[in-house]
């Protein structure tokens, strides 16, 4: 996952100076925090108006540090893996969670390095293991059309099935389990962290939550006991079953749809295009509420052509009440060497998709730009008012325009 | 020089006349080559214009009675193997050209396949004690992998006590913050590395690879690594070949020495007794692409002899190894008229 920073603490330290009053409640473990969610609005509310815009991500996990890690006790987050096929030859197993179907021998990891072999038995080492969490606005996902205004409890675990070269938090994506700090955080303890909280969802993200797709669907499970939802940040990138499986328990789905050619997910995002549409279409048959962040990296993937191109796909495959969100790229981890997406870019592609007939096309990362919030595609009054990932005002009526009566179409509420 | 010492001496000049019929004419590297602790670097340049010299030496008799190797025939072989290298006489010499006093020297080991198949501590501790002989500091002398607790599970014990020699995994010093990057992955690499070793001797196992087809001295490196699963599609190739290009690596390498006593011809890299042999052998060289060509062979004799398929044949031949050899790498050779490949036997 690139776009959706989880806040290293190196980065917070500083950015904490500024709301000092509030950072001993924030800091505290996470897994028996027990700070209200009004102490937490104003803290964060105080530190987001120091930085220009309300910025929040408050850490609510004892997150990654660059200390040496604490050895873990690695039978607590060991469960055998839902997708694989055992091989018949040397203790061989064939992972089927996704399209990289890596074939793993004994003692051996796949690609994602959070999936072990252990004698012909295949198991995920990211069971329960958080290593990063924060009480996030839904809106920082993005997900602009469902539940706007609330917060979602929001976790992730180490690793990633692809390489994204222009990943914001390779820090956590792109470890080994082990090499980060973690907290035990079983589902039901999920699930009462997000009540307690006031959260009415529960967001797995920051890393890829396709390769934590076991503890997602259990955390789900609890959830949804505890009356809690669950929505997903993910690239998509899944074999079919797992997929139906594991998203079938999630409330709504954020893909990110890295690019439009299959060159640039071989050479960026060291992965496949094709799955990741396949996906989208399934997700569309199993009717789950989806949303689309396209990140604009400046010459790979900015093309009149390639923007055009997402666009008639969307239409002719999704629909044009699928919100597209072009977000803003910010040089990172193995592309620094790019400039951050100038906004007329993301305009430009904007502009091509509202062209082609989508209703909801926003511009993302760019704080305060008027193509952060939701306007009636009808009558063009302006319906959620959004100052960074604040949903400062919310007009929709069940699920409808005040002004003409269109529906918009959204969880709302 | 002790007891052990001039016995050895005296084993060495009894096996003098085997070890004369096999060696061939030339010197592994220009004379004036060997003379500096030579690096990757250099070892590459040379490549161009000298052969690259491999030592196979083997000893029917290294485990004598039972299983486990003889701790004074491992030393004995260890000798014969970089005196041949080197084509020095004294076993003290080769290292003595290798490193130098105050020195940091890392011992890179392979600790993944258990008591089974890893670096055996035996010869470990014959090259700790050669290391020491040449001036070494024992606490200058790292052995090391990636986790600690593999390491003594493969039988090493752990240590950071003063005045010993060190033995731990980069669980302990974790890794860089920055990534290194050659290709297309980027990677941190480990501390120990980076901060505790100068130099670096490279002692890994002979092994089959599920993917790579072979793991040997190259591939030895994705324990170095903060994210070796990165490198694994595509039979590891180009990724085995651009992790060695990293200065860290490529500038601090020295030697390669091979652990073949216990080797894998199928199933690897996990420990799996049925294809594992007693091969009782080290394989020695500067050039680490030429000793993987031919540990490759080894392993492919091996495959025949057991009425397996070639590697190429299992749809995995170790493509990486040509990879590390061609115009962008330069890491050695795996042309088979450009290795001298020199057996010793006991
Ligand atoms: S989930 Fe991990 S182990 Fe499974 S196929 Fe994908 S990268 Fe490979």
């Amino acid at each position: 996952m690139a776009r959706e920073n989880y806040a290293r603490p190196n980065s917070l330290t500083s950015h904490w100076m500024q709301g000092e009053n509030c950072i001993r409640d924030l800091e505290r473990n996470p897994l028996s925090s027990t700070l209200d969610r009004r102490a937490f609005l104003k803290c964060a509310l105080v530190s987001g108006a120091a930085l220009g815009i309300c910025d929040f991500a408050q850490p609510l996990a004892a997150i990654p540090s660059w200390a040496t890690p604490q050895k873990q006790d690695d039978s607590r987050f060991t469960v055998e893996a839902r997708f694989y096929q055992k091989l018949p030859n040397n203790k061989k197993i064939k992972c089927k969670l996704c399209p990289r179907e890596c074939t793993v021998g004994d003692r051996e990891r796949g690609y994602c390095g959070v999936r072990e072999n252990r004698g012909g038995t295949y198991y995920t080492l990211v069971h329960s293991r958080v290593c990063a969490a924060h009480l996030d606005p839904i809106e920082k996902k993005p997900f602009f059309h469902y539940l706007p205004g609330t917060l979602a409890l929001s976790l992730a675990t180490a690793g990633c099935n692809v390489n994204c070269k222009f990943c914001q938090n390779w820090d956590i994506s792109q470890v080994r389990p082990e090499q980060v700090p973690a907290d035990y955080a079983p589902p039901k303890l999920v699930a009462d962290l997000a009540k307690q909280h006031g959260c009415p969802s529960i967001a797995y993200t920051y890393s890829e939550p396709v390769i934590f797709a076991e503890y997602l669907m259990d955390a789900a499970d609890a959830g949804h006991e505890a009356g809690v939802r669950s929505v997903v940040v993910s690239n998509g990138y899944m074999q079919e079953e797992a997929l139906k499986t594991a998203y079938g328990k999630m409330d709504a789905v954020k893909i990110d749809l890295k690019a439009f050619t299959e060159s640039y997910y071989k050479d960026v995002v060291v992965g496949q295009l094709k799955p990741v549409l396949d996906a989208l279409v399934t997700l569309r048959k199993m009717d789950k509420w989806t949303e689309i962040v396209y990140l604009v990296v400046p010459t790979l993937n900015d093309s009149d052509d390639e923007f055009r191109g997402l666009a008639r796909w969307v239409k002719a495959n999704l629909g044009v009440d699928v919100p597209v969100h072009f977000s803003q790229f910010h040089p990172e981890y193995l592309l620094k060497n790019l400039p951050i997406t100038p906004v007329p870019t993301l305009e430009r592609a904007k502009a091509i998709a509202d062209a082609e007939g989508l209703h909801y096309v926003y511009i993302g990362n760019v704080p305060g730009h008027p193509a952060e919030n939701t306007y009636c595609p009808k009558c063009r009054h302006m319906l959620v008012e959004r100052v960074g990932l604040m949903a400062k005002q919310i007009l929709i009526r069940k699920g409808n325009c005040p002004f003409c009566g269109q529906h918009i179409p959204g969880v709302w509420a | 020089m002790n007891q052990r010492d001039t016995s050895r001496r005296d084993f060495l000049k009894s096996c003098a006349t085997g070890v004369a019929a096999l060696r061939l004419a030339s010197k592994a590297w220009p004379a004036d080559a060997c003379a500096e602790a030579m690096p990757l670097l250099a070892a590459a340049e040379q490549a161009a214009s000298a052969k690259s010299r491999v030592v196979v030496a083997r000893d029917a008799a290294l485990r004598g009675p039972g299983t486990a190797v003889d701790s004074n025939r491992i030393l004995s072989l260890l000798d014969r193997a970089m005196q041949n290298l080197f084509s020095l006489d004294h076993p003290g010499e080769p290292w003595k050209q290798l490193v130098h006093p105050g020195e940091k020297v890392g011992i890179k080991v392979n600790a993944l396949g258990g008591r089974g198949l890893s670096t055996n501590a035996q010869l470990v501790a014959a090259i700790c004690e050669r290391l020491q002989e040449a001036g070494v500091r024992a606490h200058d002398i790292v052995i090391w992998d990636r986790d600690t607790d593999e390491l003594e599970h493969a039988g090493f014990r752990s240590s950071t006590a003063d005045n010993r020699v060190q033995c731990f995994g980069t669980d302990r010093v974790d890794y860089e913050n920055e990534l290194e990057t050659y290709g297309s992955v980027g990677s941190r690499l480990s501390k120990i590395l980076t901060q505790r070793c100068d130099v670096l001797i490279n002692v890994p196992v002979l092994k089959d690879h599920d993917g790579a087809g072979v793991t040997i001295a190259l591939k030895n490196m994705y324990g170095v690594i903060h994210n070796p699963n990165k490198y694994h599609p595509n039979g590891c190739d180009p990724y085995i070949a651009d992790l060695n290009m990293l200065p860290a690596i490529r500038a601090k390498m020295l030697l390669t020495i091979c652990d073949a006593t216990t080797a894998c011809y199928e199933g690897g890299p996990g420990y799996k007794p049925q294809y594992c042999w007693q091969n009782n052998a080290l394989l020695v060289s500067r050039d680490p692409v030429a000793l993987d060509y031919t540990g490759w062979q080894v392993i492919e004799r091996k495959r025949s002899e057991k009425k397996l398929k070639t590697l190429e044949a299992d749809e995995r031949p170790p493509r990486y190894i040509a990879t590390a050899a061609d115009e962008r790498h330069r890491l050695g050779t795996n042309d088979p008229r450009r290795i001298e490949v020199v057996e010793v036997a006991a």
